[in-house]
Formats: C-alpha cells, structure tokens, sequence
C-alpha cells in the first residue's frame, strides 16, 4: 500500500528495523520499569538512561479514532485514524485495517492485535480486530 | 524605574485591529497580512511603527515582521506554539514591559490560510517524532489528526456525537448576525448531524472554516497608556497562564482531557486574583467542535460531564450567563489557521463596546487558546477597568 514513510533517526532506527522483522518494539526503563513510547534514549517517566528495548505482545485495544473521508492521494478510500493502547502501556497513533471502516465495526476499547503493512522499504505497524487476526 | 506589574492591569492593549477584510484574500500575501494588520491596529492606538520597540509573532520570524514593517527593535519575541501563539505573546509582552525590556510592543498575526499566498511546504518533517509515528498514519491534517480524541472524551461522559452539533448550532447562533463572519445561515443539530463526514464524527460543520486574514494588538504600560487620546478605550491584561504538553496528540497524557488547559487556566484566574463566577465572557479556540467541550470542562466553568448540556441549555448564547465565542468562533466567524489573535480582537471589542453583536455591561472576559493540536495551551484574563 503507498502512502507516506518515516525517515528514522539513530534513535528510532531499531524501532523501524523490528517493525521490518515483524516485531512491534517500544523501550522499556529498567529503572523504573516502565514501558514508554515513542524512542528516545532515556525514560521520559524518570529520567534514566538505563533503557532497553522490548518486543511486546501486540495486543493493544482502541482509544480513540476518526474515519477520516477527506484523504489525499494515493489514498482513496475512508482511512481509520486510530490512538491505540497498547498491552504494555504506552499509547500510538495507528491506522486499524481489515474491517470496513464504519463505527458499527469499531466500538471503543476493541480489542485489537498488530499487523504490518509493508510500504516501500518501510514496514508500517498498523492494527486490526483481534478476532480477526490470523 | 517604572513600578508596573506584569498582572493586575499594569499593562494595557491600547491597539487592536484584524486586516481590514477577512475571508478570501487572494491578493495580499501572508507577510503583508502580517503589515496590514500591525499598520490597523497602530492607527487604532493613535502611534506609529516608530513608537514600537517590541515585536511579537509566530508565523514569519519576529525579526522579518519588524523590518518589514519600518520597526527597530529592543525586544523581540518568536514564540511559536502553533493558534495560540499570540496568548503567549501577549503575556510575554507584559512581562517584558513590567521589566522595563520594551515599551510599546506589536504583536501579529496574519495567514494566507484559504488562498496559500506567499506560504512556505505542508507537513511535518519526516524524521520528527509526529513525521515518524503520526504523520505516516494519515494523521497529517488537522481535521484527521485533532480530532481523533474526541470519541474518547464523548464516550467517557456518556455522551454522543450530537454534543458536537450543539457546539455547531451555538456558535452559528453568534454569527448569523456578524456580516464578517464566513458561516451565517442558522442551522439545527439534525442538519449538522445529516451532513456527510469529514472525518467522522465530525462533520463539515463541525470543522472550522479556512480563511486568509491577520490581527494585531498593540500594548503598553496603563500608566503611558492613560496619556493616549483614546485612553477610555484601553483594555487590561488581569491574569494569563500558559502550558504544553506532547506535541503529538497519541502522546496526551489523557485523551479525554487536556491538562494544559487546566493548569494555563489556573494560573490565569490565579493572577488575576478572581473566580469563574468573575467571568462576563469567555472565548474558547474553537478549530473543532469538541474544544469548547474540553474547555468548558478543562477550565472548570462546569464539571466534568456538563458541558454539552450547558451549551443545550443555552448558557452560552444571548442572554446566557457566560457567552461564548460571541464573534462565531472558529467554526463559523474566521479561521486562518491560527486563530487566537481572533479570540484576543472578540474579546478586546466585547470590552470596549465595540462588538457586532454586543453584550451589555461586561468587564472581564477569558480567553482561551490552544495550539498545535493538543499540545499547548494560553490563558489570558482582560478586564475593562483597571483594579
């Protein structure tokens, strides 16, 4: 699918290099423990520069999101703008994919599992129902 | 030494001016949107560009704006947080003047918004945080990237998206009499709820207009401004606050509030030393029609879960006992893309008596402005009469 793709930097390139391994990875402070999206190279929760990277589940549930009718080329079709929570705590922007995008489809807190969408070099994390994920 | 504090009505807007027309402006460029406005609201304060030795703007860089405009500087203020820039220049303003950094400063505003004249490449930078992880996902505008909380803050309060369209229905109510206004045809909740989506569930009405446009203020200390011919006409900054938070709106801290209101806000009735029930009027940035449902909210004007009833029930139209967005707002009187110097300019002639559709005897008005999406916040409380 096109569309737009990041230009990653030193400090989310392992982010982008799992999303192409078909992991989602976000950091973890070994500190405090707590889990924090997006990268950076110390805790935004506590300071530490003790961090690491975790793949986690991909299971997340969903926030917020609009079906946004209004898109740009090349895309044409309703777009699902999601804020999903993931299982481990920090929330992400995301696209929920693979179901027809009407609110009947899409209650809050639906729970939901990662997938990815490959885009040029790129693989995109995106989300999808979890009873429909294969 | 001048003795004049920053709050309290030590300082006064002695000018304020938007460009003399609003709209669709497809001959002046943003840059001279800028002038047009600054040149206004000069005249208005009966001073020149040499009497100013301060600028403020956020848009073209503040050293751009001055030179255009014929100004040599002593202060100088870039602040950018996107609509609500100019809240914090004019409490930055304040402060500057009560330290004795400037005297008479100009703050501006103006947008090729609707006809894009003389404006710089969309978009964020793809290697920024909102470039890598939000912008990629279609959350690239903002009717597809500041509304995405709002089902949240709908569904934590048992509401539905018809609190949106009573958002619509009483800003529309303000403008249908105000000729400047961009959307004047009174509407009903059905017919904002019929339309088709933009990005659901907001409709088109539910989303701001998109304009060309500009405003300037001018201030100094109340005590030079008391020797100004129009010096009846002075307005006074009370109290201000400001806050940010994430730049991007996935990273709020809670999607079904937003704490920069609630802590900018605070400090702007804290140092204005008054209440909400010292509130006459109160404009709320208005660029979706949720906004003034956090804000009313945020702000502490109602508790949690009352806003759209508020507004149902009529508290904030004619008559009501705290109007808002008396000029239409966002949604239906202008929006250039950054809309707080519009806010400041309803607020500014609500206290000067000068408004299109006036309220009757008011001294205190709060204005609320918000920027870049969720992510900053500006508080200004300005009365009529020095305390």
């Amino acid at each position: 699918m096109p569309g737009p793709t990041p230009l990653p930097t030193p400090e989310t390139a392992p982010y982008w290099e799992g999303a192409a391994a078909g992991e989602l990875r976000v950091q973890q402070c070994t500190s405090c423990t707590r889990y924090y999206f997006y990268p950076r190279p110390f805790c935004p929760h506590c300071g530490s520069a003790e961090v690491a990277w975790r793949v986690t589940s991909g299971r997340a549930t969903l926030v917020s999101y609009v079906i946004n009718h209004r898109t740009f080329p090349p895309s044409d079709a309703p777009l699902v703008i999601a804020l999903v929570q993931l299982e481990e705590g920090p929330r992400m922007m995301s696209n929920v994919v693979g179901v027809e995008p009407l609110p009947e489809n899409l209650p809050l807190d639906l729970p939901l599992r990662v997938t990815f969408e490959q885009r040029g070099e790129y693989a995109i994390p995106v989300f999808t129902p979890a009873e429909a994920a294969r | 030494m001048s003795t004049t504090s920053m709050h309290g009505g030590g300082v006064a807007i002695v000018g304020a001016s938007e460009t003399t027309e609003i709209g669709s402006l497809p001959g002046i460029s943003t840059l001279d949107l800028h002038a047009q406005a600054a040149r206004n609201a000069l005249a208005d304060a009966g001073l020149t560009a040499q009497d100013v030795d301060g600028v403020a703007t956020a848009g073209p860089f503040a050293h751009e704006v001055s030179h255009h405009l014929g100004i040599t500087p002593r202060w100088l203020d870039g602040t950018m947080v996107g609509g609500c820039s100019f809240m914090l220049h004019v409490r930055h303003a304040a402060a500057a003047i009560a330290a004795g950094a400037a005297d008479v400063v100009l703050v501006t505003h103006g947008e090729s918004g609707r006809s894009r004249v003389g404006v710089g490449g969309r978009g964020p930078n793809p290697a920024s945080p909102q470039g890598q992880f939000e912008a990629i996902y279609g959350a690239n505008t903002p009717y597809s990237t500041f509304t995405v909380p709002a089902l949240r803050f709908l569904h934590e309060r048992g509401l539905e998206r018809e609190a949106l369209a009573q958002v619509v229905v009483a800003q529309r109510a303000w403008a249908v009499d105000n000729p400047r206004a961009s959307r004047r045809t009174p509407t009903t909740v059905e017919a904002v709820l019929e339309q088709p989506p933009i990005a659901w569930p907001f409709s088109k009405d539910m989303c701001c207009v998109v304009t060309d446009g500009g405003g300037a203020l001018v201030l100094m200390s109340a005590e030079r401004a008391a020797d100004l011919p129009a010096a009846d006409r002075a307005v006074y900054l009370l109290g201000s606050g400001e806050s940010a938070e994430a730049p991007m709106v996935s990273q709020m801290a809670d999607p079904g509030s937003f704490l920069a209101f609630q802590r900018a806000s605070a400090e702007a009735l804290a140092t204005a030393g008054i209440t909400h029930a010292d509130v006459d009027h109160l404009m709320a940035y208005d660029a979706f029609a949720h906004l003034p449902l956090y804000m009313l909210e945020d702000l502490g004007f109602v508790g949690r879960g009352e806003s759209r009833d508020f507004i149902a029930e009529g508290h904030t139209a004619k008559g009501g006992r705290l109007p808002m967005n008396t000029n239409g707002g966002g949604l239906s009187y202008t929006h250039t893309g950054m809309y707080g110097m519009f806010a400041i300019q309803e607020a500014v002639r609500q206290l000067r008596g000068e408004a299109v559709v006036q309220l009757p005897g008011i001294e205190t008005s709060f204005v609320q402005g918000v920027g870049m999406f969720f992510a900053a916040a500006g508080s200004l409380v300005l009365g009529n009469r020095r305390p």
